[in-house]
């Protein structure tokens, strides 16, 4: 009962990740929002084991929680490089 | 015994989810970007710790135990990391925080 | 010598959590792969007091007990705010002075702070770490510096 709660909660708030994310209005924003969706969707997922009695679910949370890191840090390089070449060009 | 923990597990799993929907809220309605990561701080350190508390009173002694307080380490050595760099990466271009009171920001 | 047997037993814990298999030849695959990862870290040269901060274990976890009684109280804090109808923040950006001697110490203190919602390290250098803050009061605590002393104790 209490998990299926959780579960909502958690899922409302994605939802609103997905708002900031689509709203912006700068790319930090976005990626801020993106983060947020990411580190939501690792506890999303361990709830879900408990919620279907499948704890095994838990190695997938592991596993996302690594890689919802590294893809923010390549985002934000990206997005710093990116950035430092495009304002040399309009030098 | 077995009521009781469920019951701390219940309440810590919707003071968690409370918390979590408090800091989406947040990051919806405050005003400008920096603002906004505070908001989001809330989400990644006491909240996330709450739910996992919430589901590692569920799970019992275990393998399964373990594997939830790797998760929480993880969270909570990466999101002070992530939020660094995010808003380094920011500051770096040019993102001006917006109504600040420039308190001896050159001394 | 003491670096490569704590990052052993911690890669071997970490091991037998993921797996979940004790059969001996998962055991031996277990023990050759972490056998793999100290060798390729010693290669690496990133086996020192900086990965593995033992000479800080007997202090570290005082530290964090109390940072972690900061944390609730800021979080309930920053939710509170998050819920007014015209949310009241005081939004400040400051340069707070950094008293920490070593790496390790000046990364602890901008990581607490990061950990703090409602205090963000921006930028950190030697001399300085430049903070955004929530509300003015989180930033004024901060200029307090209790946090900073309690950092330069443990380092």
């Amino acid at each position: 009962m209490i998990l299926i709660a959780t579960t909502v909660a958690l899922l409302a708030v994605m939802a609103m990740a997905m708002i900031r994310a689509f709203a912006g209005p700068t790319i930090f924003d976005r990626v801020l929002a993106g983060n947020l969706f990411g580190t939501k969707v690792v506890l999303l997922i361990a709830v879900l084991g408990f919620l279907f009695g499948r704890p095994d679910f838990l190695d997938v949370a592991l596993t996302y929680a690594l890689i919802n890191f590294i893809s923010v840090i390549g985002v934000l390089r990206f997005v710093e490089i990116t950035k430092r070449s495009t304002s040399k060009e309009e030098k | 015994m077995a009521l009781f923990i469920d019951i701390i597990s219940g309440v810590c799993l919707l003071i968690g989810s409370f918390l979590i929907f408090s800091g989406a809220l947040g990051v919806l309605r405050f005003p400008d970007f920096y603002t906004r990561m505070h908001a989001a701080g809330v989400t990644e350190t006491l909240a996330a710790s709450l739910i996992l508390i919430g589901l590692m009173l569920i799970a019992g002694w275990g393998l399964v135990l373990a594997k939830l307080i790797l998760i929480l380490l993880f969270i909570l050595l990466t999101s002070p990391t992530a939020s660094h760099a995010l808003g380094k990466a920011a500051w770096k271009a040019g993102l001006k925080p917006a109504g600040t009171t420039e308190n001896s920001d050159h001394r | 010598m003491r670096h490569t047997i704590s990052i052993a037993i911690m890669l071997s814990i970490i091991w037998l959590i993921n797996s979940g298999h004790y059969s001996p030849l998962f055991l031996v695959f277990g023990a050759v792969s972490v056998a793999f990862v100290i060798w390729f870290a010693h290669r690496m040269d990133v086996i020192d007091d900086e990965s593995q901060p033992i000479h800080l274990s007997a202090e570290l976890p005082l530290y964090y007990g109390w940072l972690i009684k900061k944390i609730v109280v800021a979080n309930i804090d920053v939710a509170r705010r998050a819920w007014q109808v015209k949310p009241s923040i005081s939004p400040s950006i400051q340069n707070i002075p950094v008293s920490q001697k070593t790496d390790m110490g000046r990364v602890i203190f901008a990581n607490s702070i990061n950990l703090t919602p409602g205090t963000l390290s921006v930028e950190l250098n030697n001399e300085q770490v430049l903070v955004h803050s929530l509300t003015y009061e989180a930033m004024q605590e901060l200029v307090e510096g209790e946090m900073g002393r309690r950092v330069s104790k443990i380092e």
